[in-house]
């Protein structure tokens, strides 16, 4: 267990609104160092707005995050890649009409220096080995990614966030949603792996709890804007977990009547 | 675990040739130009004299300076009417700098493309920060600067500077311009495909939620884009008015800025965002301006001209539109 170690990333009272339409309304939660925190809750409830909040996508109408127990300001996705925040976005944010190698490089080009050219051989080269090294079988790098299956585009995408040399803080958003069974292994078992190599902390947004309680080390649910849940994976369980989303729903259908 | 990634299987040759010009939409343009070029040399070998084709790469040249600025717009899904204006603008500027702030040819030369990137600037801004779709906002700097231009020289066409190294290499010397078409060609093919900008230009076309996603400054893409279009029409207008000696308002406009997108959209630049070629664009050029200027040889008359022009370009969104992106999609695995 990792319950003693400092936080990683920590933020607190968020608070997210888009016109009239309040997406967080007061979000505080914390991630340690090396751990793996599953975040659940309805669609809509605000876990892909926290996420592009933490990546510096939104900027946040209230709250603070901290990154190793400093307050930062994130004004952009690329200083939030900068201090090492990498995300797989729920929708992948891949180019389809550029290559597979070119898409794994995507705004982390690799270049000739101090020639300001691109250097395919080594991006190729590094794209073949992280798919191999994931165990994810793409039929050639060099095909566009419109191409390929949903599956594969989603390792792609996964691939990309674990690889960056420089990542600290990984933000999965639903990175099985499209995978088949083999592909959905594969990829636990590389946040597994990550987890044991102890180098980054991992949030993880899943639908499927069964898979969320298989690799995170602690639950935190995200209900109408607020964090309203919060224990250790040890001791909760899919059935816990699925009637506390039902039991809402229930709550709502016997109490608002018609 | 052993990599698939080499593991393809080797197609036959005609689905070969095939996959090249779906792949490589520039094979199309470029067989569709050397057989113009033959039919118009076997209907009349005066096609090919030395004279007619300083003329051919003459007319060429500045269509496909335009394109290529204007390829990188339309990637991005945008569009800039106004280069046609700006192609006017930088002469103009030019000359005010030189003739009547009596600045060296060089400087004047740097400050009527400094000009241009400030319409392009604008352009971009108007897009970018103000939400503006470039169709409008590029339509209102068309005409702005189109009165602009015809105001600040009062009216009548203004002398080019006397001649000297600077004027022939800008434009005098014959074949000038076909030579910097093709410098441009090279460098606008590298930045577009070999440097982080054209990838990131790309991107942004393609996917625009997802290149910020990833972190590019998809804003400074824009903007960045709308100057050196900008700037490569008014490069494009400086070049013309040098080579025919006067400094024309009226030069440009609409007809430029049709040909010019008319070739970065034969060439394989569809204005779908995300997909474009500047080497296209130059064969584009290439072939409308055969097209042009064979007719005008054989006596055919301008309206010809624009009926096939037109009809071309229809052909070539439908191409591109059902047969190309079907093709693509069938060649999906999985």
């Amino acid at each position: 267990m990792t319950a003693e170690a400092p936080d990683a990333l920590r933020v607190e009272n968020i608070a997210k609104r888009f016109g009239s339409v309040t997406a967080l309304q007061d979000v505080s939660l914390h991630l340690r160092k090396g751990e793996v925190l599953g975040l659940i809750g309805d669609n809509g409830a605000g876990k892909s707005t926290l996420i592009k909040i933490i990546t510096g996508f939104h900027r946040p109408d209230a709250g603070r995050i901290y990154l190793d127990g400093e307050e930062v300001e994130l004004k952009s996705v690329s200083q939030a890649q900068r201090l090492g925040i990498q995300t797989v976005y729920q929708d992948l944010a891949l180019v389809n009409d550029m290559t597979v190698y070119h898409n794994m490089f995507l705004n982390k080009e690799i270049t000739w220096r101090p020639l300001p050219l691109l250097n395919n051989r080594k991006m190729k080269h590094l794209t073949r080995r992280y798919l191999d090294d994931i165990g994810v079988s793409i039929p050639s790098i060099e095909t566009e990614v419109a191409m390929l299956s949903g599956g594969q585009r989603q390792a792609i995408a996964v691939a990309r966030a674990v690889y960056s040399e420089d990542a600290r803080i990984l933000l999965l958003d639903e990175p099985l949603a499209a995978m088949g069974a083999k592909e959905g292994a594969m990829i636990l078992d590389l946040v597994q792996r990550l987890k044991e190599s102890g180098g980054v902390s991992i949030i993880l947004i899943a639908h499927n709890y069964a898979h969320v309680l298989e690799v995170c080390d602690r639950v935190n649910v995200l209900q109408h804007g607020r964090i309203t849940y919060d224990k250790p994976a040890a001791e909760t369980s899919v059935e816990e977990l699925t009637e506390l989303m039902v039991s809402e729903y229930r709550r709502a259908r016997t109490g608002g009547g018609g | 675990m052993a990599t698939q990634a080499t593991a393809e299987k080797r197609p036959g040759f005609f689905p070969q040739l095939l996959e090249a010009l779906v792949r490589r939409q520039e094979a199309g343009i470029l067989v569709v130009s050397v057989g113009l070029i033959l039919y118009f040399y076997l209907r009349n070998p005066a096609f090919l004299t030395q004279g007619n084709i300083q003329t051919l790469a003459q007319f060429m040249a500045a269509t496909a300076i335009v394109a290529s600025g204007l390829v990188m717009v339309m990637i991005l899904g945008e569009i800039d009417l106004s280069v046609g204006q700006a192609f006017a603008f930088a002469p103009i500027v030019m000359w005010i700098a030189y003739d009547q702030l009596l600045l060296v040819l060089p400087l004047a030369v740097v400050i009527g493309l400094l000009a241009t990137a400030a319409v392009g600037l604008v352009n971009g801004v108007m897009r970018v920060f103000f939400g503006v779709p470039s169709f409008v906002a590029t339509l209102g700097m068309f005409f702005l600067l189109g009165g602009l231009n015809v105001i600040l020289v009062a009216g009548f066409p203004k002398p080019a500077p006397e001649a000297s190294w600077l004027k022939s290499a800008l434009g005098a010397y014959p074949y000038a311009g076909i030579m910097w078409a093709l410098v441009i060609l090279a460098f606008m093919h590298v930045l577009l495909n070999y440097t982080r900008w054209g990838m990131h230009t790309f991107a942004t076309g393609g996917n625009f939620i997802g290149a910020r996603e990833a972190g590019i400054r998809v804003d400074r893409i824009r903007i960045g884009n709308f100057m050196l279009c900008s700037m490569l029409g008014g490069f494009a207008g400086i070049l013309e008015a040098m080579r025919i000696n006067s400094i024309d308002p009226l030069a440009g406009g609409a007809e430029i800025m049709f040909l010019a997108i008319s070739a970065a959209v034969i060439g394989g630049t569809p204005l779908a965002g995300g997909i474009g070629t500047v080497f296209g664009a130059f064969l584009g050029a290439l072939a409308l301006s055969v097209l042009r200027n064979g007719f005008t040889l054989q006596g055919v008359s301008a309206f010809t001209f624009n009926v096939i022009l037109g009809i071309t370009v229809l052909i070539v969104m439908v191409l591109n539109v059902y047969v190309i992106t079907r093709l693509r999609k069938g060649r999906r695995v999985t």
